[in-house]
């Protein structure tokens, strides 16, 4: 099977696995989650795969880390997230900052 | 009283759905930067519907990892869909059937936030807040994200538009909200450490869904319930 088959499998299987983790909260009996360390770490999960992402999509190229103007445009997001700026802001800003910073010929 | 609550609700449905789809624009221009076509993008908004799953999927792909590491990883994020469920389930009840899949589709966290921030002893205002909130980030999101698909088809090199520290701070920006305290923010800096300690040695994907093993330890011991975020 080809890559781009391989692609599809995967969107039909991670959008199906989505509906039944949230079809399986709405039908559970509450006794069954209200285990307070599945709770607690089920909330930690969210905060370390994001904080992951975060680290390996601003440093990570194949498999070497590199400083470069990803990093100069997480900052500036970072600081714009600190002043409550919109998410939408916040993402073109960064773009921005990359875009720009490769343009003079930087990262 | 209660025609003044449900307009709040769905006041604020609106508000959020506009605000939420606006960033499936830039969901669809990096989907279609991470190699996937504008079918495959619209599919992915369609089915998994939650933008942290979404992000997770397209940024383990858009590395060079398997299609088995990105399904793991965005079905981890969404695991904390199903908790919301769990609390949705006594708003919602009675309810079953095609109506009990729909609102689990449209579970996510906005719909939970805009549902649960109504007086809890006004059901009609939660429920309200709930399905204005999950139909109408359910149509914009789906309708901006094939626009930014389109868009994102159009622009040649995503690095030279910077799309690739977008989708960085774009990850940022849905963890910043769940930062607030101490042992949140030493979770997330044990995760990025770890994630980039095992990029060099492990196959793509694999060392953000490993950062998972962090969340075991700090949710195994005893933490005080403010310390656990949203």
């Amino acid at each position: 099977m080809s890559a781009y088959a391989w692609t599809w499998v995967a969107i039909v299987g991670a959008g199906v696995l989505a509906w039944a983790t949230k079809l399986a909260g709405h039908s559970v009996p509450e006794a069954w989650l209200e285990n307070p360390r599945v709770h607690r770490i089920a909330a930690f999960v969210t905060v370390a795969l994001l904080s992951a992402l975060v680290a390996v999509q601003t440093f990570a190229t194949g498999r070497t880390l590199a400083i470069d103007a990803r990093l100069a445009a997480v900052a500036v997001a970072a600081v714009l997230l600190w002043r409550r700026a919109p998410f939408i802001v916040v993402v073109a800003v960064a773009a921005g900052v990359a875009a720009g910073l490769r343009a003079l010929g930087w990262g | 009283m209660a025609r003044v609550r449900l307009d709040a609700a769905r006041q604020q449905a609106v508000s959020v759905s506009l605000a939420t789809g606006a960033y499936g624009l830039s969901f669809g221009a990096l989907a279609v930067a991470a190699g996937l076509d504008v079918w495959q993008t619209a599919a992915l908004s369609l089915l998994v519907f939650s933008g942290g799953s979404q992000f997770a999927f397209i940024g383990v792909l858009g590395a060079g990892g398997g299609p088995a590491a990105a399904v793991a990883t965005s079905t981890f994020l969404g695991l904390r869909n199903g908790f919301y469920g769990v609390g949705l389930a006594p708003v919602l009840r009675p309810i079953a059937g095609w109506r009990r899949a729909a609102a689990a589709q449209v579970t996510i966290d906005e719909s939970t936030a805009v549902a649960l921030a109504q007086p809890a002893d006004d059901l009609p205002a939660r429920r309200a807040g709930f399905w204005w909130t999950g139909i109408g980030v359910f149509v914009a999101w789906n309708a901006i994200t094939v626009l930014g698909a389109l868009l994102g088809a159009r622009i040649g090199d995503p690095r030279d538009w910077g799309l690739d520290a977008a989708a960085a701070a774009a990850f940022l920006a849905l963890v910043w909200p769940r930062l607030a305290h101490r042992r949140a923010q030493a979770v997330a800096a044990a995760s990025a450490v770890t994630a980039l300690a095992l990029t060099p040695v492990a196959p793509a994907g694999i060392p953000v869904l490993a950062a998972a093993a962090v969340a075991i330890v700090a949710g195994w011991g005893h933490p005080r319930p403010e310390e656990v975020p949203e």
